[in-house]
């Protein structure tokens, strides 16, 4: 069977309504109707999920390793953007 | 209409023998499928098939009152006392003979578990309850493989025209009505076999109008399976699935 017959899909689950749909790894399918079916086997066996996304992966544009630093680097000096600097008071518990 | 004991044994172990027998099949599949992705499918499929032949079998062994065990019916029968019919023990054969034969399982058993949910029998209709779910997605799942093989490549619409051929022999035994069918439906305990023809065939014209396959044609339907008598293949399957508690007797996992 040549490759392309049976491209890649990432799989993302939504464990419980409120919650994101998150990655939670990759099938491959022939089209989009097996793709959601062969999710759905090997992903959702152990009551994981209440709903399933499939995406191309070829669909997905990434950002490149190369430029790791330039991306992520400068903000690790800019602790000011995270909010730890606020007084948060007792009474409203675990944020 | 009160229905009898042995009537609704013999009722209850053949349809747990066509469970536990195509579940055995199935799971033959594991750690050998096309793709990973089947390879967790199939078994995912076995594990629905043999969880509702536990259920089965358990009540069988309650309702005959002889003090049979789910695991004494299940591993401890001679070949002949086994009643399940001749489709579900026949060889896996390719990927389109296993796909195939599980749709055409799947079709018949879909209306069948429908009905049953309304069963005047109890502890059925909450077998059925469950089994509806888990039967309409191997439907799903089953009738998919089929369009995709028939409409597929050269190579894969051969396959499932030969699979279509191998196994049209073996449709008509799912409908059979004898004495026993007969004396469980008129209790409203399940459907007549016969009563479930046009919901099977109008579920395989679909899927095989896709699949651009042409519907089955059989000039000799094999029979027999009901009343213990098999084929050549299923001593082999037995054996396999028999041997550890005839080496081990009693042995738990």
């Amino acid at each position: 069977m040549a490759k392309n017959e049976i491209p890649l899909w990432e799989v993302f689950i939504r464990p419980r309504n409120g919650l994101a749909h998150k990655h939670c790894g990759s099938v491959h399918a022939a089209d989009e109707v097996m793709a959601l079916q062969a999710a759905r086997d090997v992903y959702t066996r152990r009551g994981e999920g209440v709903s399933i996304w499939v995406v191309p992966s070829a669909a997905i544009v990434a950002s490149d390793p190369e430029h790791k630093d330039e991306n992520f680097e400068p903000a690790l000096s800019k602790v000011y953007r995270h909010p730890t600097f606020y007084k948060i008071p007792d009474d409203v518990g675990h944020m | 209409m009160e229905v009898s004991r042995d009537h609704l044994v013999t009722f209850l172990l053949r349809l747990a023998d066509d469970h536990l027998i195509l579940g055995h099949r199935l799971s033959e599949w594991c750690g050998h499928a096309p793709m990973l992705e089947e390879d967790l499918a199939m078994p995912n499929i076995a594990l629905d098939l043999i969880g509702q032949a536990r259920a089965l079998y358990q009540y069988a062994g309650e309702v005959e009152g002889k003090g049979r065990s789910e695991d004494d019916l299940a591993y401890l029968r001679r070949e002949r006392e086994y009643l399940n019919c001749l489709m579900v023990e026949r060889p896996n054969g390719d990927f389109a003979h296993t796909m195939l034969r599980q749709f055409y399982f799947s079709a018949f058993m879909h209306p069948f578990w429908e009905k049953a949910s309304a069963s005047t029998d109890e502890t059925l209709a909450g077998i059925a309850a469950k089994a509806v779910k888990e039967v309409s997605y191997h439907v799903r799942h089953c009738g998919e493989w089929v369009i995709r093989l028939g409409d597929g490549t050269e190579e894969s619409a051969a396959r499932m025209k030969a699979a279509v051929e191998a196994l049209a022999p073996y449709v008509d035994e799912l409908f059979e009505t004898d004495a026993v069918s007969e004396a469980v439906s008129k209790a409203g305990i399940a459907p007549a076999p016969a009563s479930l023809r046009s919901s099977f065939d109008s579920t395989v014209q679909r899927v095989f109008a896709e699949a651009f396959l042409d519907m089955p044609e059989t000039a000799w339907p094999q029979t027999g399976g009901r009343q213990g008598r098999h084929g050549e293949a299923m001593g082999y399957l037995l054996a396999e699935l028999q041997h550890i508690q005839r080496t081990y007797p009693g042995a738990v996992w």
